[in-house]
């Protein structure tokens, strides 16, 4: 057979979408853009190790409406993948490996990043007001 | 010492296969994971504990034994097991053997030198150098 006229696999656009590869890809997603934001955690402590003006630039910049935007990203991020990431260390034990199981457990992951983000959240902005 | 002990012998003779560095790599990023989920969650608690904080409320928390303990815990699992994950996604994507090496070199070093960085401001100011 020429190489052709070789059957493909399935192209990811034509794919269907399904819950298992959506959180297996945004694992790796919040993965790296946590990496991104530990120069936010660095950058963080270096200025807070300078002194108040250093340490103004980073409340600014945090406080201003993108830096609100990247960490509640990072917030979201964070939860997905510690959540997620538990999940795959059970799967590491031989557990839960059914297609059954996968999809519960997803959905648990699911509905705790959107609980812990709310309560982060609320928590931050009740204290930051006050 | 992990690996040499989760390798087979026939494994060990050919020096084929997974058993080369990967389990090590492996291990290192099941460890920092396990660790990363109470430092993680206890670092989260506590930025929302110092939300809108000045500076003065933050060096004196930085500076208290435990926070400056786990802080510089968190910051080490944290680059050591982002610099592993980084190095798979590399690994997967970057075909061409020059750029994916190129990127796993800056990812290391990259890595090393943010961990240096947070892990010298935490002790700056729980050692007292700033005022």
């Amino acid at each position: 057979m020429r190489s052709a006229d070789r059957p493909l696999s399935p192209h990811l656009q034509i794919y269907r979408w399904q819950l298992t590869s959506v959180l297996s890809i945004l694992h790796r997603a919040s993965g790296v853009a946590l990496s991104a934001g530990t120069i936010l955690l660095v950058w963080w402590l270096v200025a807070a190790a300078s002194g108040p003006e250093a340490y103004e630039g980073v409340q600014d910049f945090l406080g201003s409406w993108i830096g609100l935007l990247l960490l509640f990203g990072w917030t979201v991020s964070l939860f997905y993948h510690l959540c997620n990431g538990i999940r795959h260390l059970v799967w590491d034990t031989g557990h839960a490996l059914d297609l059954e199981s996968t999809y519960i457990g997803g959905w648990i992951v699911v509905g705790a990043t959107a609980v812990l983000t709310l309560v982060a959240w609320v928590a931050g902005i009740a204290r930051w007001v006050s | 010492m992990m690996a040499s002990r989760m390798r087979s012998p026939l494994g060990r003779a050919i020096g084929l296969g997974s058993a080369k560095e990967g389990v090590d790599h492996w291990w290192a990023q099941r460890i920092t994971a396990i660790a990363l989920v109470p430092l993680s969650l206890w670092f989260v608690a506590s930025v929302i504990g110092l939300a809108g904080a000045d500076i003065e409320t933050v060096q004196n928390w930085v500076g208290l034994p435990l926070p400056a303990i786990l802080l510089v815990l968190l910051i080490i699992a944290t680059f050591y097991h982002a610099a592993l994950g980084l190095q798979v996604v590399i690994e997967d994507y970057i075909h061409t053997e020059l750029a994916r090496l190129g990127l796993v070199v800056a990812v290391r070093l990259l890595s090393f030198g943010f961990a240096v960085a947070g892990i010298f401001a935490v002790l700056s100011i729980a050692l007292g150098s700033t005022s």
